[in-house]
């Protein structure tokens, strides 16, 4: 069932099923969703980020914080494997989904991208309809459905966007506002049936008015997926994560490289209330950074 | 009241800074010499339009449609050149249009931009836009020397030219529409799943379809007016048939228009600026057409 390799579609999307409630159905694995065993990320013979250790577990929201440039996207992007499309990115260790690595010879990129969806900083609709934008993932995946039609309106539904868009379905999605982009694009990564969730910094384009309502979204979805946020909000990595890891960028003494690294991961509250390193401490309290 | 004069004192400053930044004797040369070099463009254009019309007017008319080639200019038309030129680019259109925009996504989408073999490819195709007309001509003709086809007059030989012609330029304008497409969506498409290949075709292309449909009516507008290519491959010829496939015998208006210029009669002149007037109409048509795509299609992101 959780096989990610070659095999083009999983089971539950082959059933005649369409609705996208399905991960609290499953049974609950000890086994964590994702998890990182000293994985360094390189750009050609830069070294982005070295030794990373820790865990996302299912039904739960981890945030990645840090300063600008300490890897945080690039240890996202390795999630599902949107750092193969960067010429010269290149993954050591291990990143496993449910056990099994996603780097592993037999593994389809095209398959973990399904099942680890992705939420980009700008919001990037495609320039077609709104129904064909949730309509897209689908599709190409060949998922077989009883009815688009009730598919598209329940990932609008899940994504808190039904209401604002329903009688404009056929309409471009590119004349929605930033924040009922952002909010099509978490629809149209939805509408795959995904079991992950990567956000890169989903809210910064967004005022705080739309910032809350995807918070509320998170929140929402947290119940069915697994969710890894980048923000560099503090807030609302305290509001929303359950777990948070901060990670910093430290300069090579002989060559100068800034290579991120994980200074401490640990439950949102421990880290923001009693972080156990003084360089999280620090930057929490807003000494740093 | 204090308040006031002093935000017109600003204002009066900003006004007299933008004047006094393009009144220096300088700039006012320079903006001289540009209207001079677009009154000299337009007249000389103009000029040369009108004479044509005026010497075209009394030929503008339907036997220029129906009549064919003839030894008295009152009986003659351009009927079998512009059907001709129809078939031509027609199949130019076919023949290129696939091609240029596969090889374009290729090279954009999929082929390694850092390998040898891609750059000598993408260095040669920009040169070849610039290589003239008549080369291609050549080319041709020795290809169909080496492949034994002794008839040249045939539609598919002077699209297969012309397809040579423009088809590095369809190739760079397809690159460029789908360079404009960005890269967020190529990503957005690859996250839920899609394949590289489904990427492409559901997502990139549609995109950057008006800009290759503008590019491609440019270049075929280009194949319309070439005569020299042809003129080498035979097209030069006496037709008093229409042309009905693609191994037909064919000649095309700019090889009509160029017979007439070079006889005697003044009645061939009149038919060589009737037949210009309407070569010219047909590419302004197609120039108007790409900027009304353009312009009814332009995505803003
Ligand atoms: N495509 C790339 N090619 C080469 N180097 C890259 C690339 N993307 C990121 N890097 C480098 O990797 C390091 C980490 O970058 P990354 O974008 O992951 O940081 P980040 O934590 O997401 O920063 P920000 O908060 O500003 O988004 C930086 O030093 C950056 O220069
Ligand atoms: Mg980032």
């Amino acid at each position: 069932m959780n096989d990610i390799r070659n095999t083009s579609v999983a089971p539950e999307r082959t059933g005649s099923t369409n609705t996208i409630v399905h991960a609290s159905a499953r049974p609950s694995l000890e086994v964590p969703v994702l998890d990182c065993d000293s994985v360094s990320i390189f750009y050609d013979d830069f070294r982005a980020v070295h030794d990373v250790n820790f865990a996302c577990l299912r039904n739960e929201i981890t945030a990645l914080i840090g300063p600008s440039g300490c890897g945080k996207s690039t240890v996202l992007r390795s999630f599902n494997r949107m750092n193969d499309l960067i010429e010269g990115a290149r993954v050591e260790g291990a990143i496993t989904y449910r056990g099994e690595d996603i780097y592993g010879p037999e593994v389809d990129a095209i398959e973990v991208r399904r099942r680890i969806g992705m939420v980009f900083q700008k919001p990037n609709p495609f320039p077609k309809s709104i129904y064909d934008n949730i309509a897209y993932g689908p599709r190409v995946n060949g998922m077989k459905v009883d009815s688009m039609d009730d598919l598209v309106e329940e990932a609008l539904t899940r994504a808190a966007l039904w209401d604002e868009v329903k009688d404009k379905l056929k309409q471009s999605a590119l004349g929605l506002s930033g924040g009922q982009q952002q909010r099509l694009c978490i629809a149209r990564t939805i509408a795959v049936q995904p079991e992950v969730i990567l956000m890169d910094e989903p809210c910064s384009a967004l005022d705080p008015i739309a910032t809350l309502r995807i918070e509320d979204l998170m929140q929402e979805l947290r119940n069915d997926y697994t969710i890894v946020i980048v923000t560099h909000n503090m807030q609302q990595a305290a509001r929303v994560a359950d777990k948070t890891a901060f990670f910093t960028a430290e300069a090579n003494d002989t060559t100068g490289d800034r290579t991120g690294v994980l200074v401490e991961f640990g439950d949102t509250a421990t880290i923001f209330e009693s972080p156990h390193d003084k360089r999280t401490e620090d930057y929490i309290s807003g000494r740093f950074g | 009241m204090a308040r006031r004069t002093m935000q017109e004192t600003v204002h009066t400053t900003i006004r007299h800074k933008a004047r006094s930044g393009e009144s220096s004797p300088k700039s006012i040369g320079f903006l001289v010499i540009l209207w001079l070099a677009i009154l000299f463009a337009l007249v000389f254009l103009t000029v040369l339009i009108v004479t044509t019309f005026i010497d075209g007017w009394n030929r503008l008319d339907s036997r220029l449609f129906t009549e064919y080639p003839a030894s008295d200019p009152e009986d003659a038309g351009a009927r079998p050149a512009i059907l001709g030129s129809l078939w031509v680019i027609g199949t130019t259109a076919l023949m290129t249009i696939p091609l240029g925009v596969a090889a374009a996504i290729h090279m954009e989408e999929f082929a390694n931009r850092h390998h040898w073999f891609s750059r000598i490819v993408e260095v040669n195709v920009q040169n070849l836009a610039a290589i003239p007309a008549v080369i291609y001509g050549m080319l041709t003709l020795g290809a169909m020397g080496l492949m034994g086809v002794s008839n040249k007059n045939q539609v598919w030989v002077g699209a297969l030219a012309l397809s040579m012609l423009i088809l590095p330029v369809v190739i760079i304008a397809t690159r460029e529409s789908l360079r404009a497409v960005p890269s967020e969506i190529r990503q957005g498409s690859l996250a839920v799943g899609a394949t590289p290949l489904q990427t492409v075709v559901r997502n990139t292309l549609p995109a950057a379809v008006p800009g290759i449909a503008t590019g491609s009516i440019l270049a075929l507008s280009r194949a319309l007016g070439e005569a020299a290519p042809l003129l080498l491959l035979g097209g030069l010829v006496f037709l008093s048939f229409d042309p009905n496939g693609l191994t037909s015998g064919y000649t095309t208006m700019p090889i009509q228009i160029f017979n007439w210029t070079s006889r005697p009669q003044a009645g061939f002149h009149e038919l060589a600026a009737a037949a210009s007037v309407l070569l010219l109409v047909m590419l302004l048509a197609m120039n108007a057409l790409a900027i009304l795509i353009r312009n009814r299609y332009q995505k803003r992101w």
